[in-house]
């Protein structure tokens, strides 16, 4: 029953309203226009409503014209706003949204009263009611969605150039006044072709959370836009299959929950830009630094070269608890750097020579911060701190040519602040 | 003083020209005739109107008075004969792109509306890269390379518009030694195809070593003529007049400069 027409109806639907939303949604939050996608969509709320009211007929293009013309209003009312008052771009898009919102629902509350608007069905504009789609609306929407994703594809280079560098555009002769408003046109197509299905209220979700989660996992425009237009086509399939088997859930909800979960899930683990990723990135560095801190401490305390260092030792002079100074060693004897006996520990070949770069980078930084007149020289150790760990050997080889040119000797086997010019004591 | 300008060979000639923003100027008056070939730098204070002369030159901002001619043409007839490097934090280095891709747009301008860029157009870009060192990071994505790199990949877009005059707006800022020498470098063998430049700088200390022409603005044009002429402290107190700390580093670099001879 599940595969009767209606439902092929439904389900074609929804594909072509998440593709259309989310491909137009990558260039509108690129573009950082996802909210005007949101105050459109609530301004076209009265244009449903009165073009109901004029022509008495529930034609889905007759009602999405009515919606776009007071869409398109909105969002002139508040560049108006913007450019004629001092109030600024969210105030003024806060004020359209919800006048327009307001207007819209008292219109669709007097039609709802009315005899012949009992029947109208106008409420499902609000939440949004896939079920409702039939053949003509159907084919209103492949028209629409075939022109918006053409109309994308056509003129992709150019939205390209206007969201990175609209500046550059115009140099090159390209009018970035007309790219624009033709991705603006674009994106209230998109927009009004999901109202019906989707609703005033969460459509711009639509537009919005796919795009937010095809930005985790790319670092090119073109995977971002189709990655973004087939995990909206795939949200608007699944919610409308959600919503089939539990048929009093409204399709709209069910698709933007959807996506909301893509969004998470896409914000969680992704490569690179993920929170995971980022948090495993941090707490690598952080496990380096610490691992760098204990040799520089061992060097600073042992006696002579290859002599073993009490752990309570390195404690006091990294004045940290013992168990952690404890737990640092381990890691450091099972990357081989350091030797552990006796609750002492010795640096083993690899260990001396990690330790030899830590603290002449720290070292040179430290000089180099006084000889620049940077800072004091009691206050250079924790910057020389910072600086030690991002170093790299060829900036230590720059700054090593610097100081020699300087006649700087740098003693890095010397405890404490350990520079002196040569010829100053011997 | 207009008449002896020959204006089909001038490569820049700014003719009275005022800029306002919203009713305010910000450059006044301004006529300049940029000759063919030199390297020339434009100094100034903060403010004084140095990127809106540029953007002005290309029509990116609206003059109030006065015209620009390109080679004895209006700006959008002589696009082409221009190629632009803005200043780098006016983009957003977070976007999903690669390197080659942002040199690619250099290209756009010969490409036109709609038609895509093709090999040829890919094989320019890959040489504009290679000439500022940055062949290998094509493929890399835009937010991962230094500053220094950001800057030279505008530089390879600029190149790939394989233009006749090319306007740079503060090129040196915020960029490492090895850039700044490999972006001169450039700089000169352009010079040497008898490519003209109009370069935004603020570092005094090189504007000798790097320029061999000079447009000193403060709202005005303040002196325009070859460095050697031009560069002198007098000038510079007229250009900077008041700003003690920066004066005094005028006066150091004039020094410098006579110390040197």
């Amino acid at each position: 029953m599940i595969w009767d027409a209606t439902f092929q109806f439904v389900l074609i639907g929804a594909l072509l309203i998440g593709a259309t939303s989310g491909t137009l949604g990558a260039f509108a939050v690129l573009r950082r226009r996802s909210l005007l996608g949101d105050a459109l969509a609530h301004a076209a709320l009265p244009g449903v409503a009165l073009a109901f009211l004029w022509t008495q007929s529930k034609a889905l293009p007759i009602l999405l014209l009515g919606a776009t013309v007071s869409g398109v209003i909105g969002v002139l009312v508040i560049e108006v706003i913007v450019n004629y008052t001092r109030i600024k771009a969210d105030a003024a898009l806060g004020i359209v949204l919800s006048v327009f919102f307001g207007i819209g629902i008292v219109l669709l509350t007097h039609i709802q009263q009315s005899a012949v608007g009992n029947q109208s069905g106008l409420d499902k504009f609000l939440f949004g009611q896939a079920a409702s789609i039939v053949r003509a609306d159907l084919y209103v929407m492949c028209l629409v969605s075939a022109l918006v994703l053409i109309a994308v594809c056509i003129f992709y280079k150019e939205f390209k150039g206007l969201i990175f560098d609209a500046e550059f555009l115009a140099a090159l002769g390209f009018s970035p006044r007309r790219v624009d408003l033709l991705l603006m046109g674009l994106i209230v197509l998109s927009v009004m072709v999901g109202l019906q299905a989707v609703g005033v209220i969460l459509i711009a979700a639509m537009l919005i959370t796919p795009a937010a989660a095809a930005r985790f996992w790319t670092d090119r425009l073109h995977v971002m836009v189709i990655a973004s237009g087939i995990l909206g086509a795939l949200c608007g399939a699944l919610g409308v299959g959600i919503s089939a088997l539990a048929p009093r859930i409204p399709t709209g909800p069910v698709m933007v929950l959807v996506a909301t979960g893509a969004f998470l899930a896409s914000a969680l683990i992704a490569p690179k830009r993920g929170v995971l990723a980022r948090w495993a990135r941090r707490r690598a560095n952080a496990r380096r630094e610490n691992g760098q801190h204990f040799l520089r401490a061992h060097t600073a305390r042992q006696d002579g070269q290859g002599d073993a260092v009490a752990l309570t030792d390195i404690a006091a002079e990294l004045q940290l608890p013992r168990a952690r100074v404890h737990r640092l060693a381990k890691r450091l004897s099972r990357d081989g750097c350091v030797a552990i006996h006796n609750g002492a520990c010795s640096l083993t070949e690899q260990g001396q020579k990690e330790a030899e770069f830590v603290v002449k980078s720290h070292r040179l930084w430290e000089y180099y911060l006084v000889y620049r007149s940077i800072l004091e020289r009691d206050h250079v150790d924790r910057p020389a701190d910072e600086a030690e760990h991002i170093l790299t050997p060829e900036m230590i080889e720059q700054l090593e040519t610097l100081l020699a040119n300087e006649n700087i000797d740098i003693d890095i086997h010397k405890t404490g602040s350990g520079y002196r010019r040569t010829g100053d004591d011997g | 003083m207009l008449h002896t300008v020959d204006e089909s060979i001038t490569p820049i000639h700014i003719h009275d020209m005022t800029v306002a923003y919203h009713k305010k100027p910000v450059l006044w008056d301004v006529d300049l005739a940029v000759p063919e070939g030199k390297l020339v730098g434009v100094v100034g204070p903060n403010g004084a109107g140095k990127s809106t002369m540029i953007k002005a030159i290309m029509d990116l901002v609206p003059k109030a008075s006065g015209w620009v001619r390109i080679y004895g043409k209006p700006y959008p007839r002589a696009r082409r004969a221009i190629g632009y490097v803005p200043q780098r934090e006016s983009v957003d280095w977070d976007f999903p792109i690669h390197a080659l891709d942002v040199v690619l747009m250099g290209r756009y301008g010969h490409v036109g509306w709609v038609r895509r860029p093709g090999k040829r157009d890919r094989e320019r870009a890959e040489e504009a890269l290679e000439k500022v060192g940055m062949v290998d990071f094509g493929h890399r994505q835009i937010n991962q390379l230094s500053g220094g790199q950001q800057q030279r990949v505008f530089l390879a877009r600029a190149l790939a518009q394989d233009a006749q005059i090319y306007l740079m707006d503060e090129p040196f800022a915020g960029v490492d030694a090895a850039t700044e020498r490999a972006i001169i470098d450039i700089l000169m063998d352009l010079r040497a195809r008898k490519k003209t430049m109009l370069v935004v700088h603020h570092d005094l200390h090189t504007v000798r070593q790097y320029f061999d022409w000079l447009v000193l603005i403060n709202m005005r044009v303040v002196a325009a003529g070859e460095t050697r002429d031009v560069f002198t402290e007098e000038n510079l107190n007229k250009t900077y007049g008041g700003r003690l700390t920066v004066l005094s580093e005028a006066a150091q670099a004039v020094a410098d400069h006579r110390g040197g001879l």
